[in-house]
């Protein structure tokens, strides 16, 4: 993770994500890190809640008071995403970092046909290009995602939900960005066309060997894309590391907990719930966060926050019970009423 | 039952608004202004001779002195004695016309929301015609057509063309709390669609009909107004429409008497900013939709 | 033309007949059926007059009897009035007879049509650009001092904005005439005179429907552009990478102003009902005011003329803007 490698087309470190409330700052994203090299795929995972979706939108520098970026770096090819001014911004959006976002079905402005949502998304960039180029592009873009020309000139009511998100994507990679951020893609679909939708996007992915942010809840979907797993919990990243060894030996009991909560990922074995809740992000005290659910915790967890460490290759997790263990010790009967 | 959230806690959102000391400032300064008309309608009787609002009874076209306040006007009466007589008179008029219109048009959302079918449908195309149809042109054809208007008849014509925003209002809610998870617990615990009404969902509509009924209240008092000052009034009553339109038979406006429309108009105005600001008040959380930004 | 419009178009065509069938029947039994019937009063009252009227009462009255079978049962009389209005008939004004209705009507409709247009298409277009900047969170101070001063100003009946407009630009300072159409020693042509002399006339008048309204739509537009910026669409508009004032008017005020058109269709009844008092007190030589004088004047079949034209005006004009709302909202086109 750590090594200066050149190829990293995006570097996220110690991004902080506050929202403001009454009562003061709510960290919901606290010093999150992690990077990308071309072509790899990297899958955040959590709870409603956790911060992904937070870390998306600071991702494109789309926060919204009450959420406001409150430190860190996101690097795009050494340049700070969050350092340009307003129109090299707006001209770094969807030429390097695209977005497909959360709401695809709502994404489309209902009054545009999308050929001309494709194409006022290029002429943002393209000034040089005339409209028979823009109409070549926009019908490639189609084809890539899988779409008829003819969807061009409908408007987005006229298509189903996977073709609107396809749509979506469509538009998020007409400039052949670097980098993509995948905000739950496929929420509000049904399971054959998640799918579907997935392996597009790993099509679209590889054909323009870009990195992909997939942001989700559902442990199988992430897992069947991504190279790299991160698990995020009350706004940090508690666990990140290779899918394999992530799913097979996870390292943090949050991670643990999450994985044995799924059917079908291991073994049948009856379906478990994580007991108790996240915690509130307002003035919350040193500690680990995820202390007051953890069937492991001891006192040093309530006292002091866990920093990142690495707990094997290309691994790492926010616990404290490393590196005196190697792995997790396995969860006993007492500990599992808890 | 116990999972259902209780439908008598139709006021929480207001509640909660107060205690997060979020309550939409439009409607402090509603209440703020129409309290202040409502002090001025009680407490200006105390300090004022009635027959002083009587024709004849002070020197006519005096402009406003240390004696008269606001002047007179051209058949000699006191302007300042007949503000306060008249403020409460319209006042009157509206909130009768405002709670017939309020109580009809809810009868009929009811009605809509909860039978559906055709009595739905009709009452629907009605209202969303009836909405279409300047209310002038009907007010003033049932006017013009009574010989001696009264103010309880001025109050029932007006409510005739002022039920269709609470219908629609209450027929939309009624759709709405219908589909919720504890009108469903109640059927299945037997209730009838009566007591379902009354139990459920009347709570639920209350914030709803006190918003509808503010703003019928101040289209009331406008059409009343406005009929009124057209001379198709009462013309007996001493009202504040009755004075813009006697100001507007003796030329008022072109003679300089300002003092004789002037105060009247801010009055009315000061009534509909109030009205208005509360209404919109009422709406952010009656309409939680609007609570954004 | 889809299935989908046809039935859009359908419904709305049927809604216009309710409006149409609701407006004539309440003009034919609302007189009818109030205590005292008007025409027979009428009768008597031109009865009473008798020959110290200049016209021939007498004429007058047996005309009325024939024309509308009074001895004859009230449906038949009810059908009568929908046959004579088929006939563009409404009969004869009784304070200027013998001019029908019809062709009183025919004078004033422009004058109404055309400050009444005018004056709303302005506060409509104006109050729904200021709104939808007061929700835009880059516009400036300016902006957020204007419009609420505005809302304040249009929460008073036009009427009074019209008197408290008279008294300051008419009286106290001259600037526009306090009343009336155009100059009476106008002679009216299409020329630029013309033009500038009732546009010179026309200002107070629309001035005080546009203050009076403009602040409506403003918050009106205002809460509908709030909505839709909280919209997806806008998001990912901006992640696109899209300059705001393309977002703005593409994104945010396009799809705002579908529920503001609604909104006005909702609504011009009300500006209708305001605008008449405005003519009447500018004594402006529109409907409003021949509404007004009909009913000073107790010319009773002026009164329900004016009406129904008013109405069936503001109907057609609904009508109207529910063709062109398919437009702009393709989800009803298909």
């Amino acid at each position: 993770m750590n090594d200066g490698d050149k190829t990293r087309v995006l570097d996220v470190r110690d991004l902080e994500v506050h929202y403001d409330t009454r009562e003061g700052p709510a960290k919901a994203v606290d010093r999150v890190s992690f990077s990308l090299r071309a072509g790899e795929r990297l899958g955040l995972i959590g709870e409603s809640g956790s911060g992904k979706t937070t870390v998306a939108m600071a991702l494109m520098r789309l926060s919204r008071p009450p959420a406001r970026i409150a430190g860190g770096e996101v690097l795009l090819a050494d340049r700070d995403l969050l350092k340009l001014t307003d129109a090299e911004l707006r001209q770094t959006r969807l030429r390097d970092i695209a977005l497909v976002p959360q709401g695809a079905m709502s994404s489309l402005n209902p009054v545009m046909r999308v050929g001309d949502q494709i194409a006022d998304a290029i002429l943002a960039h393209r000034r040089d290009l005339n409209r028979k180029a823009i109409r070549t592009r926009i019908v490639e873009g189609l084809a890539n995602v899988g779409l008829d020309p003819s969807v061009a000139r409908r408007f987005p009511h006229e298509l189903s939900g996977g073709m609107k998100q396809r749509a979506v994507m469509a538009i998020a990679t007409s400039l052949a960005p670097k980098v993509i951020i995948a905000d739950e893609p496929t929420s509000a679909l049904d399971v054959v066309v998640q799918r579907q939708i997935i392996q597009t996007l790993g099509r679209l992915q590889d054909g323009l060997g870009a990195a992909v942010v997939l942001i989700g809840h559902d442990m199988g979907l992430i897992a069947q894309f991504s190279d790299t797993v991160g698990v995020m919990y009350a706004g940090r990243v508690v666990e990140l590391g290779p899918v394999q060894q992530i799913i097979e030996t996870p390292r943090h009991p949050y991670t643990r907990l999450l994985i044995d909560s799924l059917p079908g990922i291991r073994e049948r074995k009856a379906l478990r719930g994580i007991p108790g809740l996240p915690p509130r992000l307002v003035n919350l005290p040193e500690g680990c966060r995820f202390a007051a659910r953890c069937p492991f915790a001891f006192d040093r967890c309530r006292a002091e926050t866990p920093e990142q460490q690495t707990v094997a290759s290309y691994h790492v997790a926010a616990c404290h019970l490393y590196p005196q263990h190697d792995s997790l010790p396995p969860i006993t009967a007492s500990e599992d009423t808890a | 039952m116990t999972a259902a959230p209780s439908p008598r806690r139709a006021f929480s959102g207001l509640r909660r608004s107060w205690s997060e000391g979020r309550i939409a400032p439009a409607l402090i300064w509603g209440l703020s202004i129409l309290g202040l008309i409502m002090l001025f309608c009680l407490l200006g009787p105390l300090f004022i001779e009635p027959r002083d609002a009587l024709v004849g009874s002070v020197l006519p076209r005096q402009s406003p002195s240390a004696e008269f306040w606001l002047g007179t006007d051209a058949q000699g009466r006191d302007m300042l004695t007949l503000l306060i007589l008249a403020t409460p008179n319209t006042l009157k008029i509206g909130l009768i016309a405002g709670a017939l219109g309020v109580g009809f048009g809810t009868i009929l959302g009811l009605i809509a929301g909860n039978f559906r079918g055709w009595a739905d449908a009709v009452i629907r195309i009605v209202a969303d015609a009836m909405m279409t149809i300047p209310a002038i042109a009907i007010l003033v054809i049932i006017a013009g057509n009574i010989e001696q208007m009264t103010v309880e008849i001025m109050a029932l014509v007006v409510a005739s063309l002022a039920w269709m925003v609470s219908t629609r209002t209450v027929r939309a809610q009624v759709l709405t709390i219908r589909e919720r998870s504890y009108i469903e617990v109640a059927r299945v615990n037997g209730e009838s669609s009566l007591e379902i009404l009354f139990r459920e969902i009347m709570p639920n509509l209350l914030p709803f009909i006190i918003a509808s009924f503010v703003a019928t209240v101040a289209t009331a008092i406008l059409a009343v107004i406005g009929l009124e000052a057209l001379g198709l009034g009462a013309p007996q009553e001493m009202t504040l429409g009755n004075t813009i339109y006697w100001s507007q038979q003796s030329s008022a406006l072109l003679r300089g008497m300002w003092w004789w429309w002037l105060p009247p108009i801010i009055v009315i105005a000061l009534i509909s900013l109030g009205l208005f600001l509360t209404s919109i008040g009422f709406d952010r959380f009656a309409n939680p939709r609007l609570i954004r930004a | 033309m889809s299935s989908e419009l046809a039935r859009y178009i359908g419904m709305r065509f049927i809604q216009f007949l309710v409006v149409v069938f609701i407006a004539v029947s309440v003009n034919f039994f609302i007189p009818r059926l109030l205590p005292g019937d008007p025409i027979e009063s009428l009768i008597a009252r031109l009865q009473s007059a008798g020959g110290s009227q200049e016209m021939d009462s007498q004429a007058i009255i047996d005309n009325f009897r024939e024309k509308y079978g009074l001895d004859k049962p009230m449906m038949t009389q009810y059908l009568n009035y929908w046959r004579d209005l088929f006939r563009f008939d409404m009969g004869v004004s009784l304070s200027s007879y013998p001019q029908p209705v019809s062709q009183m009507i025919r004078q004033a409709l422009p004058w109404s049509v055309g400050l009444l247009a005018t004056a709303t298409l302005i506060a409509f277009t104006l109050g729904s650009v200021l709104g939808a900047l007061l929700a835009w969170p880059r516009s400036g101070r300016i902006i957020r001092t204007i419009v609420p001063t505005l809302l304040v100003l249009s929460t008073i009946p036009f009427y009074l904005l019209a008197m408290i407009l008279i008294y300051l630009f008419a009286v106290l300072w001259r600037i526009f005439p306090p009343g009336g159409g155009a100059s009476p020693t106008l002679i009216m042509e299409w020329d630029w005179p013309s033009f500038v002399n009732i546009v010179h006339h026309g200002m107070l008048p629309g001035l005080a429907i546009v203050l009076g309204s403009v602040g409506i739509w403003a918050l009106g537009m205002r809460s509908q552009t709030v909505s839709v910026l909280g919209e997806d669409y806008i998001t990912f508009a901006e992640a696109k990478g899209l300059a705001p004032r393309r977002i703005f008017l593409r994104y945010g005020m396009r799809n705002a102003m579908l529920p503001q058109v609604t909104a006005l269709a909702l609504s011009l009844g009300h500006v209708v009902s305001g605008a008449v008092l405005v003519e009447v007190i500018f004594n402006y030589p529109g409907l409003g005011a021949l509404l007004y004088n009909a009913v000073r004047g107790q010319d009773y079949f002026l009164v329900q003329g004016v009406v129904l034209i008013l109405i069936l005006t503001l109907a057609v004009l609904l009508f109207i803007i529910d063709l062109i709302y398919p437009l702009l909202d393709p989800r009803i086109r298909r």
